[in-house]
């Protein structure tokens, strides 16, 4: 990182955090670590693959001010379903109450700006939870996202309301003006038997370049549960590193799903911390890639207490240059006694450039436990492919068909039928199965 | 329908099939006999273009056309069916799906309309009773956990969904007990009429007890060694293969 963009950055963090605010210590602290850890540099061992020091160009733009955004310029992108769910919309790292449209009574669900929250009734609540996700992340670029928190939003599903509409959160990067920097913050409270589905969509307006460094963190309290699902589908040159942190602080159930379709270079960090005995929680994710796209996912299972169960599977297809990157930690402390953890990720290349590689990390210090994990690297199966064409399905079809069944038992996890159609009419576009 | 003229084939530097010679006529249902190793699979792998085998010699014309010429699908739509010795598993893709694709491509391919889904589903009820198959079975993902015997009436069901001119059925008979035999048999028999053609591929002379053979060859380190009509496996599965391959080992020896 220059020093140009450093000094940039740092205008920017005093212009944007007045010391009186709400989150200013918080804010305080994750600037000074950012100073302390620096951005990951290449050789840094988690970051070897996202490259992201490169990224901090002297041309990245810093969100000084929020760029005039219509409702409009939004609707082309919405999700399915988007008439009945709650809208919230992030433009350039900030939380913009005016273009967001809250359909969820508020009795329901609870939404304000995390600054508007910090400062009322939830401050010893944010306090508590705000930043969990660092010691998980220590490098620079995690606590670059906690430097500007204040734009951020708090979301809370109300004790034991269990709430069917999803909340659609899109994330838009407007880059119509330049390589824009955009670092949306989220903190999500899920109260004791409510359940809330929530998906993160990212957009990116205009044909420039963009880089989005996410941080959202969600707190799962006894019987809530939970879906979460990321869906990355912007432009060849969008930018992204994001970190899912959630954590059940109660027996719960949280299952998280993540599809990344697109972009230059997408860094995915999503951490399961299971604090409370039997809790369960699913991970799943499915990268389609092409072009020169790199997808990371690193995931991290954190069992604290004992008799947790998780389980684990991550699918990738990568054609073309794309290349696909997984690391799955699993963490099973010395009192998480009886955990039952599950780990699988399978890799098929198609393009003859393309590349995958995989890391289980396993660190066990209990000594009764299950855990499993295992992956695959292949290319697709030629016996299976003569067969379908052998039935007279095109090479192309063939292919598509193979590709589209690996795919589905991911695509089958997505809960909310609305979305898994989506995501599945993108998939098969993506294959070019046609008749 | 089919003619095989001096077929010269082999995988890398093996030959396996050292200049075949066969004709089918519409209407005609031929076995190929033979022992273990003489190429009776690599035969039928070779006629629907799997691509491991080269063919360095000789020709192969079907309903006039050069079938050498033509990628495995192109065969298929011109009304190839092979039924395959191990039918592969694709989890995550149903018979249903899967047929319905199959039938349209090949619809295409003659220039008709695809299917509606009630006109598909109208096809599929009638065939489906030709090899007694369940829809629910259709439903699941392509023969994962299928028994043996699901398995070969899937392929036999598939073939009549296709409606091919030739259908290579491989080994179909290996793996199924005497009732399964039965019922694939059956399936086979209704489908035969004056207007399509069989190879049977078999080992035994058991299956050809329930589909009964126009002609019999025996095929034998690549060529096939005698011709005859159904007797020949009769005969065959009286005196095994040995005497066949004394006969031939001693013209060649000559």
């Amino acid at each position: 990182m220059s020093n140009l963009i450093h000094t940039r950055l740092e205008e920017n963090f005093r212009a944007s955090n007045p010391a009186q605010g709400p989150l200013s210590d918080f804010s305080a602290r994750s600037w000074a670590d950012f100073q302390t850890y620096g951005i990951p540099p290449v050789k840094h061992e988690e970051w070897k693959y996202a490259r992201v020091s490169a990224l901090f160009r002297d041309d990245l733009q810093l969100p000084i001010s929020i760029p005039a955004v219509t409702a409009a310029d939004i609707d082309a992108h919405r999700l399915p379903g988007h008439e009945t769910a709650t809208e919230l919309v992030f433009i350039n790292g900030h939380f913009v109450p005016s273009l967001s449209t809250i359909r969820h009574a508020e009795t329901d669900l609870m939404i304000a700006p995390l600054s508007e929250a910090a400062a009322g009734a939830d401050a010893a609540f944010i306090a508590a939870n705000l930043g969990h996700s660092a010691a998980y992340h220590p490098d620079g670029i995690q606590a670059l996202n906690g430097a500007f928190a204040g734009a951020g939003v708090f979301i809370r599903a109300r004790r034991g309301k269990q709430i069917e509409q999803p909340v659609y959160i899109y994330l838009i990067s407007d880059s119509r003006t330049g390589f824009i920097f955009s670092q949306p913050r989220s903190l999500v409270h899920v109260e004791a038997g409510a359940a809330l589905q929530i998906a993160e969509h990212y957009i990116t307006l205009g044909g420039q370049e963009s880089f989005t460094n996410e941080v959202f963190e969600l707190v799962a309290e006894q019987n809530a549960l939970v879906d979460y699902y990321k869906i990355q589908h912007e432009g060849s040159t969008a930018n992204h590193v994001g970190t899912t942190h959630i954590r059940q602080t109660g027996k719960c159930v949280t299952n998280a799903v993540t599809i990344s379709l697109s972009g230059a270079l997408v860094r995915n960090n999503l951490n399961m911390i299971m604090e409370s005995e039997h809790g369960e929680s699913h991970m799943y994710g499915l990268s389609l890639l092409n072009g020169k796209t790199l997808v990371d996912n690193h995931t991290i299972v954190d069992n604290v207490k004992p008799h947790c169960f998780s389980n684990e599977l991550y699918k990738a297809i990568m054609d073309e240059e794309s290349t696909g990157v997984f690391n799955g930690k699993i963490f099973v402390r010395k009192d998480a006694q009886k955990t039952n953890a599950y780990q699988s990720n399978k890799n098929i290349l198609v393009g003859e450039r393309s590349a995958a590689n995989t890391k289980p990390q396993l660190e066990i210090f209990a000594d009764d436990v299950k855990c499993s994990h295992g992956c695959t690297i292949g290319r697709l199966d030629e016996e299976s492919l003569f067969y379908l064409r052998a039935r007279g399905l095109s090479e192309q079809n063939a292919r598509s068909l193979l590709l589209h069944a690996f795919a589905v038992d991911i695509l089958d996890k997505i809960k909310w039928e609305p979305l898994r159609q989506h995501v599945d009419a993108l998939i098969s576009e993506r294959l070019q199965f046609e008749i | 329908m089919l003619k095989i003229e001096n077929l010269h084939a082999g995988i890398e530097e093996k030959e396996i099939l050292k200049g075949i010679n066969l004709e089918i006529k519409a209407g005609e249902v031929h076995a190929i006999m033979g022992p273990n190793g003489s190429g009776k699979s690599t035969l039928a792998s070779v006629l629907a273009g799997r691509d491991q085998f080269e063919v360095t010699e000789g020709s192969v014309s079907f309903m006039g056309k050069d079938l050498l010429d033509m990628a495995p699908e192109e065969r298929a739509r011109e009304g190839m069916f092979l039924a395959f010795q191990y039918p592969v598993e694709i989890p995550g893709v149903s018979t249903t799906n899967f047929i319905k694709t199959a039938v349209n491509e090949t619809r295409k391919h003659r220039g008709e309309e695809p299917l509606d889904a009630v006109s598909f589903l109208k096809l599929m009820k009638e065939k489906m009773k030709l090899v007694q198959i369940d829809q629910a079975l259709l439903s699941r993902s392509l023969n994962e956990g299928f028994s043996g015997g699901e398995k070969k009436r899937n392929e036999i069901f598939q073939m009549a969904m296709l409606e091919p001119k030739l259908a290579i059925l491989d080994e179909t008979d290996s793996g199924l007990d005497i009732d399964a035999l039965r019922i694939v048999a059956n399936g086979v028999n209704q489908y035969r009429n004056s207007e399509n053609a069989f190879l049977l591929v078999t080992h035994y002379q058991r299956l050809l007890d329930y589909i009964v053979p126009d002609y019999v060859h025996v095929l034998y380190n690549g060529r096939i060694v005698r011709s005859g009509t159904k007797e020949l496996a009769l005969e065959l599965e009286a005196k095994g293969y040995d005497f066949i391959k004394n006969e031939v080992d001693a013209i060649s020896q000559d």
